[in-house]
């Protein structure tokens, strides 16, 4: 372990999500524990029936109706995640000076709903721009998200969403943390968001990869390192974190859920989609050298695999050249739950993961079947819950087309 | 349209852009403005969906003949006399 002083040290004090399923980490947590997905059926515009992740949460919990209409679904996602995060915290919200707070908003992609919907009314208008909204451009513009918390909570601090395709949430994380040691702010609200599933473009998308998965059972569809997995279930979310220094956490008595220990954030530089598992496996390994904590010192790795052919085979090839001597780490996937959600996914992810700390619990990969040998992995936990002596520290992985890899490691306090 | 169609129609057309407020007992000869919260995308979502539904072009110096419900009705009544309502 690496010793720093309490005000160099970052820990997470709240949570809000919302995930297929679930609106907060208590459901959450439950639905994993009970092997419970949150796939179901969808209608696409243009595509027409397929499998997504759908969010049902309480959009007027914090939001007006105006709002809502003038905003964009990310939006409401991350203003309904930063409000849950900051009431979780037991922060003294009314009495706090607002510009010590920063938000940093990892996004997978930004203004493709807004300018699908925009062009499909404006066809029955035989595309004459003077319809075209003027909402626009506040919808699309890419801190959006970001920016929508901001004037939920009336906060004045730095407010930016991180572009990091599929690496997003971790990414957004990894923002926050950074910003605090940095003394950019001295809270932190950061994670990331997804609206993915009210685009049809990512669908005809993955569908033109051969990416697409689907299933007559939706719930089944998301099947990652299963050797039936036919792809990607494109789902939404966020999660959004406070995050504080140690320092201030302790100085308030806060709950702390863990410690961000370490992160790493590297580049493929080989290809737009596929992933590169000597990247990958650096990533991991430098992620580990900055939190001072040894592969098989690691208890719980939290996987990023998607249900794609080749993505989850070059992640197990980066898992196994890690962990390969790491007899005691266990592996899971919690995508197989959940579907991909995108830009939220590595926030929600870590944060199914992290009551692991307390319950001791690692859930397992939901709809594994029948391996794919090339998904061999000892220690993954599939079907049934394992219950471990100790969980001190949970890897998270996230990945991204492009050739983007993060990678966080959360130790317990 | 008469008159009373164009004012209904600027309710329905209101409900939909400020969908908190309460429209009831809105004062047609005071300002909307002072009467809800109206701000200036609002105001542009108006001039829209009078533009979408009845293809209605309002010039921009024009806008300030919709400050009151009653002086709306009054400079839309020759410009709808002749329409249905959508």
């Amino acid at each position: 372990m690496i010793a720093r002083p309490d005000t160099q040290r970052i820990v997470i004090t709240g949570i809000g999500l919302t995930a297929p399923g679930a609106n907060n980490l208590r459901e959450f947590r439950a639905n994993l524990l009970a092997g419970r997905s949150g796939v179901r059926a969808f209608e696409v515009r243009y595509i027409g029936s397929t499998v997504a992740g759908i969010c049902q949460f309480d959009e007027l919990r914090y939001q007006k109706k105006k709002e809502v209409r003038r905003g964009t679904r990310a939006g409401s996602i991350g203003v309904y995640c930063a409000n849950e995060a900051l009431a979780d915290s037991g922060l003294d919200w009314p009495n706090l000076d607002k510009s010590t707070v920063g938000i940093y908003v990892g996004v997978t992609e930004h203004g493709n709903v807004e300018t699908e919907n925009e062009l499909h009314q404006l066809k029955s208008f035989d595309y004459d721009t003077k319809f075209w909204s003027h909402h626009h451009n506040p919808r699309t513009v890419a801190n959006n998200p970001a920016g929508e918390i901001s004037l939920s909570l009336g906060i004045t601090g730095p407010h930016y969403t991180i572009g990091a395709a599929c690496a997003a949430g971790n990414a957004g994380l990894i923002q926050g943390a950074q910003m605090l040691l940095l003394g950019e702010c001295d809270v932190a609200l950061a994670g990331g968001v997804s609206e993915s599933i009210h685009t049809f473009g990512i669908f005809a998308s993955f569908k033109a990869q051969g990416a697409l998965a689907w299933h007559d059972d939706p719930t089944k569809a998301s099947r990652p390192f299963d050797a039936q997995r036919t792809g990607i279930v494109v789902a939404e979310g966020g999660c959004m974190y406070v995050l504080e220094r140690m320092s201030d956490a302790s100085d308030r008595g806060a709950k702390i859920y863990g410690e961000i220990a370490g992160w790493a954030i590297n580049s493929d530089a080989s290809d737009f989609v596929m992933p590169n598992p000597d990247r990958q496996a650096q990533c991991m390994q430098l992620a580990l050298r900055r939190s001072g904590i040894a592969a098989e010192e690691i208890n719980i790795v939290s996987t990023h695999a998607t249900g794609t052919t080749s993505g989850d085979s070059q992640e197990c090839d980066a898992l196994r050249r890690v962990f390969g001597g790491s007899s005691g780490t266990r592996f899971n996937n919690t995508k197989s739950y959940i579907g991909h959600a995108m830009g939220a996914a590595g926030a929600l992810e870590l944060a199914g993961n992290l009551p692991a700390f307390s319950d001791g619990a690692c859930h397992p990969t939901i709809n594994l079947e029948r391996l794919d040998p090339e998904c061999r992995l000892e220690g993954l936990i599939v079907h049934e819950p394992c219950e471990l002596p100790q969980v001190d520290s949970i890897l998270n992985n996230s990945f991204g087309m492009l050739g983007i890899n993060s990678v966080v490691v959360v130790k317990k306090v | 349209m008469t008159a009373t169609d164009i004012r209904d129609e600027m309710i329905n057309i209101l409900a939909e852009i400020v969908p908190d407020e309460d429209l009831s007992n809105l004062d047609d000869n005071q300002p909307l403005r002072e009467q809800i919260e109206l701000d200036s995308m609002d105001f542009l979502d108006i001039v829209m969906e009078l533009r979408k539904r009845y293809r209605i072009q309002i010039p921009e110096d024009d806008y300030i003949n919709l400050a009151t419900l009653s002086g709306t009705v009054k400079y839309l009544e020759p410009l709808m006399r002749d329409l249905q309502r959508a």
